[in-house]
């Protein structure tokens, strides 16, 4: 090998262990803003017993900081919803796909959302808008009351977060 | 060194058309890559580099740091918990930023003592100096307030004694303290003020900084020789890649001091209460500053009045900045000064034993004859003291009239190759003129 | 400069950290160093060991001694004494948490879950102070760390390099071993005991081993370790201090492992950077 060959060598290994030591050294920076280890363990999945939540009714949760909207919808308003599933144009998903079964059986009733609209981020009102399920005050978008988006300028029907049924009243988020 | 003439030459379009409205490229290339360095400067020079790159670390890990602590008195010492186990590598920044600023104050300290062996303050630097003495100043506020935010009991007990130290002051001493306090006593308003200004001074620091670099590149560096640079051409090398690799080199060994404490040994240099929290009833058994302050505080305790030790303390860090006009050698570098090593020397041991008998117990013998206390750290803190600012205002000014300095080289290029101690004919012992 | 004189700056600038403070141990003898598994550059922490010391913390201090920095879901993360999740979600249950307000605005207790710290003992220091004579048991979360001996000079600067940091666990483990009938003509007024390592000598707590062993250090209850670990006065001190130790640095041993790689990788960049500038310096004339 000739003389400066060897050289640039050296050097080239000099710059490329001096940048992967600064790569490490960058690494704790970026890490550090992640969730940690106490936001983690306290976003751990938790129980919700539906007992309380009269037919026609609806609760609010909080859970990872963010609302949750547990519906108890009546027989007449899952009829409704149904038969809208054809009038959809934004977000088209049937009010099957909008409710979770519990050994087999579909629970109709129970709608369970993230209280966020899928616009921005606002937290839509209960029982009120055009189609009587969450009416957003910041942008004016309508729900329904399968959580699913009608009109105004939200993309998305409201999210589902991930839940399952334990029994017919009780429900475990996350 | 005169300013030196600017040899950036813009290749692209792109950079001249920069240049012409916003120089900043040429500045970096003027500042950091053809500035001529003194091609004999040793390792002592490559701390002003360290200690660039500690303020840096320092203030990123800082900034970090407030991401995740709380400055209440109810949960600072909690965050700083919750730091240590739930953030993701919460523990290295915080292990890295306590004893990043033990590793800052190590490396300042040998800056600053470098400066006084090679005579770095004299003219025309003395601007330069002071600047660095006001860095000094604001790097000890800033330590100082940082220590206090874990909330711990030499925290809270560290900053109930140093800003009583305010109440000397006669007549509107109180008046200050509880300014300072924001209350009637160290508490909540104490601990979001100082948590306000240890995020503020940083920043002052680095404009500083940047003023003291400017003031640098503009009289051009000191060097061991203590001879000016005569001629460019082989007196000094450019800065980059010569004085670059070589301050990159040390700047990673000094790292691995660093990592040293940071992995192997973090609280080494912490104190074992300030895992205790603040407890505003009860002091702990041995009040101590950090060890970078003890030889300050080892001088406010050997003077037994308190106005008066108050006033020597800060006297003695005050007393740097008036250096370059009591030194009166015309002669820089400590290299050619005999008299003046064994005085700097002195002045070194003094300065480490006085940091000693402030880590010690006021009441503690020294010296012991016939079973009897002769000598106590008071005492003793008493005879470094004197010797201490005799250095400043008997030695180095006498020094200047009575010493008879070796002869320096000729230039700095002979002071490396082979010609060593040359002296032109006519320019003998004599001080440099 | 001259060559010579350098090392001796550095040394005298290093040594400015010479009075390096540690509790004042007034009186009190020092602590015995122990072998411990977390010692050293490559130390980690033996998990029987923790298990070993959680259950005297449970069944011995927990009475008295907060954990108020420790969540459960800690008993089961690395580098710890790594129970398994079942087991730590069956032992949060044991415990009641306080929370809550509930639709009628009262708090209420529940069982405990993974991410809850550990109750704490008394509501208050006032409480503590009440129920214990006077004195605040403290809380046991950094106590490995808040606690040390004074190591004197020049110990405390070999410690540097030998990376001696178990001051803490040395003086709890012996703390625990400590007590003693006070010396002849020595009064220890009623609520305080003679402890031959406590600073100053007359502690508030009584010998917590007294659970465990009678006067004679014989176990009360043979069985209490399942491990098969000798049970002795000695050992349950020891293993305590271990899980203590884990408690205030859950870290230590990503920390050693990483630090390991950072040095080894600094070395080498030292070195390459040591070539490269010899190789850049070689161009100047006359130039060392």
């Amino acid at each position: 090998m000739s003389e400066p060959n060897r050289r640039d060598f050296l050097f080239l290994a000099t710059g490329a262990a001096g940048a992967v030591a600064g790569g490490a050294a960058v690494w704790p920076l970026i890490s550090q803003m992640w969730p940690d280890a106490s936001t983690i363990a306290a976003g751990a999945p938790v129980e919700v017993d539906l007992a309380p939540v009269g037919e026609g009714k609806a609760i609010t949760l909080k859970w990872r900081g963010k609302p949750i909207f547990v519906r108890h919808r009546t027989a007449k308003e899952i009829e409704e919803s149904r038969k809208d599933d054809a009038a959809l144009t934004i977000d088209k998903q049937p009010d099957s796909a909008r409710v979770k079964s519990f050994e087999g059986k579909p629970q109709d009733k129970w709608i369970v959302v993230y209280g966020n609209c899928t616009h921005l981020g606002c937290v839509p009102i209960g029982f009120s808008g055009d189609y009587n399920g969450w009416y957003c005050p910041c942008h004016g978008s309508h729900y329904d009351n399968a959580g699913r988006i009608r009109k105004g300028p939200a993309p998305r029907n409201l999210d589902i977060p991930d839940f399952a049924f334990l029994s017919e009243s009780k429900i475990r988020i996350g | 060194m005169a300013e030196h003439h600017s040899t950036y030459v813009p290749k692209t379009g792109i950079e001249r058309w920069l240049d012409a409205r916003l120089p900043i490229v040429r500045l970096m290339h003027d500042s950091a890559v053809s500035y001529p360095v003194p091609r004999n400067l040793n390792y002592f020079w490559t701390f002003g580099g360290i200690l660039m790159f500690m303020l840096v670390a320092q203030i990123v890990t800082g900034i970090v740091l407030v991401m995740h602590y709380t400055p209440h008195v109810d949960f600072a010492f909690q965050s700083v918990e919750h730091i240590m186990r739930d953030v993701n590598y919460g523990w290295l920044m915080r292990y890295m930023h306590a004893n990043g600023a033990s590793m800052f104050f190590i490396a300042v300290y040998i800056h600053i003592f470098r400066g006084m062996y090679y005579g770095s303050y004299k003219a025309p630097r003395e601007v330069l100096w002071i600047l660095g003495v006001v860095i000094f100043l604001l790097m000890m506020a800033t330590a100082f307030m940082g220590y206090v935010l874990p909330w711990g009991q030499m925290s809270f007990w560290g900053a109930t004694v140093i800003t009583n130290l305010f109440s000397a002051v006669p007549g509107i001493g109180e008046t200050i303290v509880t300014w300072l306090w924001g209350g009637y006593s160290v508490d909540n308003p104490t601990l979001n003020r100082f948590f306000s200004l240890h995020y503020l001074l940083p920043f002052m620091i680095f404009g500083v900084v940047i003023l003291h670099v400017w003031a640098l590149h503009h009289v051009g560096q000191n060097n061991p020789s203590g001879v000016e640079v005569k001629n460019y051409a082989k007196d000094t090398v450019p800065f980059t890649p010569y004085a670059t690799v070589k301050d990159l080199f040390a700047m990673v060994c000094f790292i691995m001091v660093f990592a040293w404490f940071v992995f192997y040994h973090p609280n080494f240099l912490g104190h074992a209460d300030n895992y205790i929290p603040a407890d505003p009833l009860k002091t702990p058994a041995h009040i101590v500053p950090e060890w970078y302050f003890l030889p300050f505080y080892g001088i406010l305790r050997a003077i037994p009045d308190k106005l008066g030790g108050v006033i020597a303390m800060f006297a003695s860090i005050a007393v740097l900045a008036f250096l370059p006009w009591l030194d009166t050698s015309k002669v820089k570098s400590g290299r050619y000064r005999p008299i003046f090593r064994i005085c700097f020397w002195t002045f070194v041991v003094v300065s480490v034993l006085l940091g000693y008998t402030g880590s010690q117990p006021t009441d503690k013998a020294v010296l012991m004859l016939g079973g009897r206390t002769v000598l106590d750290m008071v005492g003793f803190g008493q005879i470094l003291t004197v010797i201490y600012f005799a250095y400043f205002f008997v030695a180095l000014p006498l020094l200047g009239l009575f010493e008879k300095p070796q002869p320096q080289p000729a230039s700095i290029a002979d002071s490396v190759l082979g010609g060593g101690l040359a002296v032109p004919a006519g320019a003998h012992a004599a001080p440099q003129k | 400069m001259t060559k010579s004189s350098r090392p001796a700056l550095l040394g005298a600038i290093l040594a400015l950290g010479l009075g390096l403070p540690a509790l004042a141990a007034g009186g009190a003898e020092h602590p015995p160093a122990q072998k411990w598994s977390f010692a050293g550059p490559f130390g980690t922490y033996d998990r029987a060991q923790l298990q070993r010391g959680f259950k005297i913390y449970r069944e011995v201090c927990a009475a008295c001694h907060g954990l108020e920095k420790l969540s459960f879901r800690n008993l089961v993360q690395a580098g710890g004494p790594q129970f398994s999740v079942g087991q730590i979600q069956t032992l949060a249950a044991e415990y009641k948490i306080q929370d809550g307000p509930n639709e009628s605005g009262e708090m209420f207790e529940r069982p405990g879950r993974l991410a809850d710290r550990f109750p704490k003992p008394f509501p208050n220091p006032e409480a503590a102070k009440a129920a214990n004579n006077g004195a605040v048991p403290p809380d046991f979360s950094v106590i490995a760390k808040a606690r040390t001996y004074e190591r004197g000079f020049p110990l405390y600067l070999f410690d540097i390099v030998t990376q001696y940091q178990e001051q803490g666990v040395d003086y709890i483990t012996a703390l625990l071993t400590g007590y003693e009938p006070a010396p002849a003509g020595v009064t220890v007024e009623p609520g305080l005991h003679w402890n031959k390592y406590f600073p100053g000598n007359k502690i508030a707590m009584a010998n917590p081993l007294v659970a465990l062993f009678d006067d004679a250090g014989k176990p009360q209850d043979p069985g209490f370790y399942t491990d098969g670990t000798p049970l002795t006065r000695e050992q349950v001190a020891r293993d305590l201090s271990a899980f203590l130790m884990w408690v205030a640095e859950p870290h230590l041993e990503e920390r050693k492992r990483i630090g390991a790689r950072v040095m080894l990788w600094l070395l080498l960049l030292a070195g390459l950077l040591y070539f490269t500038k010899k190789k850049i310096w070689a161009r100047v004339e006359g130039a060392h």
